[in-house]
């Protein structure tokens, strides 16, 4: 009798031998190896966008460094970014190319609210990671009908309908102008507005006009829109648009409150062009630390910001919000892929990413902290507002969950 | 030996046909892709083969057709859940309407003039596609997302290989149906246009019908090409058919030979595949590499691939039978 216990305490001991040995083994996706992890992306390196190609640039560099220091996990990062010119039929050629003929292991970043539309579908059919999605379009956090795309920013409408709540305790009785590219991206921010003001929303905007991403400028719809009377602005343009319509707001004699979609509130790629003393008093919201902000000057995560920026990419402007903003993508993404262990299939990458508790990205405003999980597919859900004061962007309030 | 002649053309053929099915088992995915691609450009050609090669009337707004058909397809399967084989030859009824309709007002232009107002369409093809008024049936900039057929029941291929099938099978129908065309009293009367327009009219042929029949036929050609490519790409947008695409038609058709059907094969792997190979040589410059090939191209081959091989055959078959004649 003791005999049988002793060989069954002996079996159990063995079982509990292999089973960990059983959850190390290596498991591999396409494009994953012991050496490397292939991911690939689409940028608009050329087009009407391609002010963002730098955003591309900065994520190389960034896995750069991290492959100068050992990788993760042992592997080096292996990034295809090809470019797609910011036109959706572009970005699905590309795309087929990097998951049918480059075998990538995911997508990363892919960058264009009309470019990812045109390849979700695709992506989720053919169950590739499709991750971080450099958009903020609300449609990328939809697990339950496209369980393999997840967005990464604040959504569109939750920033808009900041706005929209600002407008309505600090000027109620306003008359609202909107400019909007003519596109999902456009759509997105303007649904939010007109949801955050509720139904106010018919009787506060005046105008509205949009404009097409292939079209040369949107000097006409700014001069419409003053010709309406209205005293807020609310500027939905991607930067080449948002700086001309700046420019245009302040040479035409035009003061409205001006609000800023996020996404073109880079100093160095907008306001400068635009203008700085033509940018004073634009509003705008903000998850991660500006550079130009006197005010992180001594933060330790801007610090090595800059000095990643100095080493590793110097030929891009370290001063370029759109930079840090890639620089703390690449940094989530890191962490993600030190989650996975040695488990690197497509299943798992999701399933990783789809598991972020309470994580501090240093570049990441203080407060703000990324969290995923299986039914929620946000990974920032907290804003600051902002004003631009001629120099740089200076916070105010308080940060803002969805 | 002109007896022989059929008789070697008929096994080239039927071996090229072969290897032509063979092809998709044989390669990736990718490139099965690529080839069905290539395929379709090769109905678009011998469509703008039929309007310019064999009628003389030049277009350089093909482009157009060619969205037509996409969005034809693309709409008829997003909104009205038409099974996507029948959005085919919809797609070509559609664009034989079109072409007609445009080739009647184009009866009055001739030369640099005919090319400019079909230019003149190639350009305004993706405006009107942006137009906000028609935006809820071509979903404006950002165009239709459609999902990739599935072959049917039974059936043990890959959804690639099966497009790729579907299309070579489309393709040698069209290609047959153009031999035919072109070999009959129709296409006798559109070279006769072409060659000489006046004594044509003067030997009865009804000018305005046959001409206007051309762009007709050329543009059904060119929207079942559309069709084909819109599923295969499994995406419409405007941006996709800019007046360029009618451009490298253009080319796609001097390059591959006018008035010549095989013409129409190579200039469909040339606009496919050198573009392609163009970026692998350089990403800086492709498009000007892209250039370099369409220049020597043409200087080597002036009348085109296929006429280039023409002349190649010919040669060959005189010094065999000079060989043989002095032997």
């Amino acid at each position: 009798m003791a005999n049988a216990y002793r060989a069954l305490a002996a079996a159990l001991a063995a079982s509990l031998t292999l089973a960990p040995a059983a959850h190390a083994q290596k498991r591999y996706g396409p494009g994953a190896s012991d050496t490397e992890i292939k991911f690939g992306q689409t940028m608009p390196y050329s087009g009407p966008a391609s002010a963002y190609g730098t955003i591309g640039k900065a994520e190389a560099a960034y896995f750069r460094m991290i492959n100068d220091q050992g990788g993760v996990n042992g592997r080096k990062l292996n990034l295809i970014s090809l470019d797609d010119g910011y036109s959706p039929p572009r970005t699905v050629e590309q795309i087929r190319k990097l998951v049918e003929d480059e075998q990538v292991l995911f997508a990363f970043q892919t960058l264009g609210t009309p470019s990812n539309t045109a390849i979700q579908k695709y992506m989720n059919a053919r169950k590739v990671p499709h991750l971080f999605v450099a958009t903020g379009a609300t449609k990328w956090g939809d697990p339950q009908h496209n369980p393999w795309t997840m967005g990464w920013q604040p959504t569109y409408q939750h920033e808009s309908q900041i706005y929209a709540k600002y407008v309505l305790k600090n000027r109620p009785n306003a008359k609202i102008a909107v400019l909007y590219q003519n596109d999902d991206y456009g759509k997105d921010y303007l649904k939010g507005f007109k949801d955050g003001l509720g139904s106010q929303a018919s009787k506060l905007i005046v105008a509205e006009a949009s404009y097409e991403v292939t079209d040369p400028t949107v000097d006409s719809q700014i001069v419409a829109l003053k010709a309406s009377g209205a005293g807020v602005l609310f500027n939905i343009t991607t930067p080449k648009f948002a700086a001309q319509a700046i420019r245009k707001v302040h040479d035409i004699g035009w003061r409205p409150l001006h609000f800023l979609n996020n996404v073109s509130s880079s100093v160095a790629s907008v306001l400068q062009p635009a203008g700085l003393d033509k940018s004073v008093g634009l509003i705008s919201v903000a998850y991660f630390k500006d550079p130009t902000d006197p005010a992180w000057k001594d933060d330790k995560a801007v610090q090595d910001y800059f000095a990643f920026m100095k080493k590793y990419y110097p030929e891009g402007n370290a001063a370029d919000g759109l930079n840090a903003y890639g620089y703390a993508v690449a940094q989530t993404l890191v962490q993600a892929l030190k989650q996975c262990g040695d488990d690197l299939t497509r299943e798992n990458i999701m399933r990783q990413a789809a598991s972020i508790k309470d994580l501090d990205v240093p570049m990441l405003l203080p407060g703000i902290r990324i969290n995923t999980s299986p039914t929620d597919f946000y990974p920032i859900e907290q804003v600051q507002l902002m004003r631009f004061d001629g120099k740089t962007w200076v916070l105010f309030g308080d940060i803002v969950s969805r | 030996m002109a007896r022989q002649a059929r008789w070697w053309q008929w096994l080239g053929l039927l071996a090229a046909l072969a290897l032509l099915c063979a092809l998709p088992f044989a390669l990736s995915n990718y490139r099965t892709f690529q080839f069905t691609l290539a395929l379709v450009y090769a109905i678009v050609l011998l469509g703008l083969n039929i309007l310019t090669g064999y009628n003389g009337q030049i277009s350089l707004g093909h482009g157009a057709f060619y969205a037509i058909g996409a969005y034809t397809a693309a709409i008829l399967m997003d909104k009205f859940g038409v099974p996507y084989w029948a959005t085919v030859p919809l797609a070509g009824a559609v664009c034989l309407v079109f072409g007609f309709l445009f080739g009647l007002p184009a009866l009055r232009l001739h030369g640099h003039y005919l090319a400019l107002a079909t230019f003149a369409l190639a350009v305004a093809m993706p405006q009107i596609l942006k137009y906000k008024g028609i935006e809820e049936w071509t979903g404006g900039v950002q165009g239709i997302v459609i999902l990739k057929p599935d072959p049917p029941a039974g059936v043990a291929l890959n959804q690639d290989q099966w497009l790729y099938l579907l299309t070579l099978a489309v393709a040698v129908v069209m290609f047959v149906l153009a031999w035919n065309l072109i070999h009959s009293r129709v296409g006798r009367a559109w070279m006769a246009l072409r060659d000489h327009p006046i004594a044509a009219e003067a030997m009865g042929i009804n000018s305005a019908l046959y001409k206007a029949s051309a762009f007709g036929i050329s543009a059904l050609y060119t929207g079942v090409a559309g069709a084909l490519g819109a599923i295969v790409v499994q995406f419409v947008a405007p941006d996709s058919f800019t007046g360029v695409l009618s451009i490298n038609f253009l080319i796609g058709l001097v390059i591959g030979g006018l008035a010549s059907i095989s013409g129409a094969v190579w200039g469909a792997l040339f606009i496919q595949f050198v573009p392609n190979i163009a970026d692998h040589i350089s990403k800086a410059a492709p498009w000007a590499i892209y250039g370099i090939f369409m220049i020597a191209f043409a200087y080597a081959m002036p009348t085109g691939v296929a006429g280039f091989l023409r002349l190649a055959w010919s040669r060959t078959a005189r010094r065999t039978a000079g060989a043989r004649a002095q032997a």
